[in-house]
């Protein structure tokens, strides 16, 4: 059965799916909804919400939580994001799974609370200190907050590492039919946690290693899970993108608005299609090259002054050109607006 | 490799070698003097004695004991500096049968974890917190902690501190001893063998009382740090006896048992009751289309002040849509909690997979205010619909692409007698110009939008009246404005 659900709730109705049993977290615009209706569900169902004195209070609660082996999530908007990066530093550090959710607002500073997807590099190229990544996902539907938060839970579990849900303003925002399924998750059994029980005595969480050898071992081991996740956990969808001289590529809420634009451009004999990346890192490198060799341009669309758009050249290698386009300060660029800039770029001479 | 005999015996929660030092793995890695041995040997022989070992969590701060982990044969977390109270909140709540011990320095706690630890003690965490001043920062070599007393030098400070820049000792105790949750506050010294055996039994009664579930129980312990002070460790604890025990006066400034409060208000249910998955309302239509939605689809954009209902309209005329097996997405304007800013939303009806939810040119617009009418009309699809929350169109207003109904929605809702149900007389405006979506949903829907409100007869019975308002309106009255 489909019910009308904001993104923000979708959010936590996954979450409470997933086997979450802990939020702590903390208000913030356009965010707050995850954390209301953590504090209406968690504790219905035997679980802990608290809303605590700071993001960085939050994300050490979900470091111990996590210490414990109980699936712990937290949620945020870029400034509270800029407050967590130390903590999940550590947690990635510790190896402790958790699920971490940035509703990106403008930026930067206190910005304003429209939709952004400014965060990209902080959150894809992981803004806290030291060699770890964050694996994150971006969903571009309300269903999709519940299903990728799922999703970012089991991963966080099978890397033992923090999984970021990448969104924004509108995401969180917007309504739109949500079935789930009412089924609960089964959470690994975490023999590493510490639980104050016997058989969990001998174990310790910690993320310090003073040794230079230590250190770069604990590195390499965690370097080596990524690697691993690059190989096999890399998401994307077209739309398309078949026979697409332009091949637009976009996340989030932008994938929706490119979706409607390569309907336009079609209407008007421009063969568009669309490439979107359902995870961020690992980012889809080999599914877009694939693609993009087909195409003739490659044109990025961000609501930032191009943050995604590295990793796309990364993956494209020079082989395509390689186009951007960007809105900022909470301006989301409409179908029609992207549609212009393509047939302008496509009337261009070629130079 | 050592060949000395080892004559002492240790607790059992210590362990039998200290790997922290592996050159000499029976030594410890603080300095000859330092207090946190016998801190730590405090501790140890508590728990060793009242059975806890198998339920005791150590959680370890930044500081010189961030290898406390190296010593405690327990299980044990390290913290971030500063945030050994949360990570000590997120593990007692996540085992609320285990012993939660937090371990902190005074730079730890006392300056960059003020938050934390201010806050556990205010929430009533069931953990332990023991709490080292010795009035420096040691680990990093020498600079000034928020204890630190007036005109001691230390590498920060080097002319002593000054209050007029460096304000005055942190009296922790003092502090947590104005919040109504803590059971227990106790600051003790280890500057002698008989304020030792206090700080031993301060420790057990912390312990003790965590045991007992009774709630948040803090011991600040005077240690002394021979090393940074520059001194022997003799002269270190009597300098304790003579300069902090003056700033910081012994004592228990806390102890007595948990306020009395009401059980916990939170309701147990099932997964599915807690989030509504059982619930009547929702799409209970097939997917599969009627002839009549075939290929239509519909866009909306919905604008006035903040409390004309206007996001709601938007929400009730989505969740219709959804019901009638449409696919759908409703986008709001969102901003700082406040009435009479201007709200506007975005529907999108459609039979397909939603694009883009925003809406650059809408099939209708429902303008609840001239403002919006003005700033959105132009946008309106050519051959759409404007309907206008007024009984004639603004002076000198040009609609030239769309068609303009004026439903005077507002002053209609008054003769009902309530202004509120503007918006839903709007809705029955719209159901008359177009049959994509269904009476059969409209009143369910509605109702399940007013939630407990719609239990009210009265109030069901108005919106009824507002829904055949508007469609009545337009069936009578309304005459296109232009074109």
């Amino acid at each position: 059965m489909r019910q009308l659900t904001k993104g923000n709730v979708a959010v936590m109705k996954g979450a409470v799916l997933a086997g979450c049993r802990a939020y702590y977290g903390y208000p913030i615009t356009p965010a707050s909804e995850i954390a209301e209706a953590a504090a209406l569900y968690l504790p219905q169902v035997g679980g802990t919400f608290l809303q605590a004195e700071s993001e960085v209070a939050s994300i050490n609660m979900v470091y111990g939580a996590s210490s414990a082996g109980v699936r712990v999530m937290t949620a945020s908007s870029g400034p509270g994001l800029s407050l967590m990066q130390e903590g999940i530093s550590y947690l990635a550090a510790a190896e402790l799974p958790c699920v971490v959710v940035d509703v990106v607002r403008g930026g930067p500073g206190l910005g304003n609370i429209a939709p952004e997807q400014s965060d990209y590099f902080a959150i894809v190229k992981g803004g806290g200190h030291g060699c770890y990544r964050n694996l994150v996902v971006a969903p571009a539907s309300v269903q999709e907050m519940a299903d990728l938060t799922m999703l970012a839970f089991e991963l966080a579990d099978r890397y033992r590492n923090p999984a970021l849900v990448l969104t924004d303003g509108f995401i969180g925002q917007m309504m739109e039919p949500l079935e789930l399924h009412p089924h609960i998750a089964q959470a690994p059994e975490k023999s590493w946690a510490v639980k104050g029980t016997p058989e969990t005595r001998p174990n310790a969480v910690t993320s310090i290693h003073l040794e230079p050898d230590t250190l770069e071992a604990h590195v390499r081991k965690l370097e080596a899970k990524y690697k691993e996740a690059e190989k096999v956990e890399a998401r994307s969808e077209t739309y398309c993108a078949e026979d697409a001289d332009v091949l637009l590529v976009g996340y989030g809420i932008v994938s929706r608005v490119l979706r409607s634009t390569v309907d336009q451009l079609r209407e008007r004999g421009v063969r568009a299609g669309l490439f979107r990346p359902v995870t961020l890192y690992p980012f889809p490198s080999r599914a877009l090259l694939q693609e993009a060799k087909k195409a003739r341009v490659v044109q990025v669309v961000e609501m930032s002054t191009g943050m995604m758009v590295e990793d796309v050249r990364l993956a494209i290698e020079g082989r395509v050109p390689v186009e951007f386009y960007g809105r900022v300060g909470g301006n989301v660029p409409s179908a029609e607006e992207v549609r212009e800039h393509v047939m302008q770029l496509v009337a261009a001479p070629v130079a | 490799m050592s060949d000395y005999q080892v004559t002492h015996s240790k607790s059992q929660v210590f362990y039998d070698v200290f790997e922290r030092k592996a050159e000499l793995k029976h030594q410890t890695h603080y300095c000859p003097g330092c207090g946190h041995g016998v801190a730590h040997k405090l501790v140890a022989e508590a728990i060793a004695d009242m059975g806890l070992q198998d339920k005791t969590i150590f959680v370890s701060p930044v500081g010189c004991s961030v290898f406390a982990y190296y010593y405690f044969d327990t299980g044990n977390v390290q913290a971030a500096h500063g945030r050994t109270p949360a990570v000590a909140t997120g593990l007692k709540r996540a085992c609320p049968e285990s012993m939660v011990v937090a371990y902190q320095g005074d730079g730890d706690l006392a300056a960059i974890g003020t938050a934390e630890i201010l806050h556990a003690a205010n929430r009533g965490e069931k953990i332990s917190v023991f709490f080292i001043n010795n009035a420096i920062y040691g680990m990093t070599g020498g600079q000034m902690a928020p204890t630190t007393l007036v005109g001691q030098t230390s590498t920060t400070s080097p002319f002593g501190r000054w209050p007029g820049n460096e304000g005055y000792p942190l009296h922790v105790c003092e502090l947590l001893a104005t919040l109504e949750a803590p059971v227990y506050i106790e600051r003790v010294a280890l500057c002698d063998n008989k304020n030792t055996m206090k700080a031993r039994k301060a420790v057990r009664k912390a312990l003790e009382l965590q045991k007992n579930g009774a709630g948040f129980t803090f011991v600040e312990i005077l240690s002394p740090c021979p090393t940074i002070w520059k001194m022997d460790p003799l002269d270190a604890r009597r300098w304790i006896e003579e300069k902090m025990l003056p700033v910081f006066p012994l004592g228990v400034f806390r102890d007595r048992p948990a306020p009395q409060m009401k059980e916990s208000p939170v309701p147990h249910h099932t997964f599915v009751e807690a989030l509504e998955l059982d619930t009547k309302d929702g799409d209970t239509h097939e997917r599969a289309q009627t002839s009549k939605q075939a290929g239509r689809s519909l866009t909306l954009k919905m604008a006035g002040f903040g409390g004309q209902g206007v996001l709601l309209l938007g929400q009730i005329v989505a969740e219709m849509g959804m019901r009638e097996g449409l696919e759908v997405s409703w986008l709001p304007s969102y901003g700082p909690e406040m009435r009479s800013g201007s709200a506007h939303c975005h529907v999108c009806l459609a039979q397909e997979r939603i694009g883009s939810p925003l809406i650059s040119h809408p099939d209708v617009l429902i303008a609840m205010n001239e403002i919006s009418l003005r700033k959105f009309a132009p946008q309106v699809k050519s051959g759409g619909l404007i309907l206008y929350n007024r009984s004639e169109l603004p002076e000198g207003f040009e609609m030239p692409q769309a068609r303009v109904v004026c439903v005077p929605a507002s002053d209609l809702a008054d003769q009902l007698g309530m202004a509120k149900v503007a918006n839903v007389i709007m809705l029955g405006a719209l159901m008359a110009e177009n049959d994509l979506l269904t009476e059969e949903s409209a009143m369910s829907v509605v109702q399940s939008t007013l939630g407990a409100k719609a239990k009210s007869a009265s109030v069901l019975e108005m919106n009824r009246k507002a829904l055949q308002a508007g469609r009545e309106f337009m069936q009578k009255a309304a005459t296109p404005v232009q074109n």
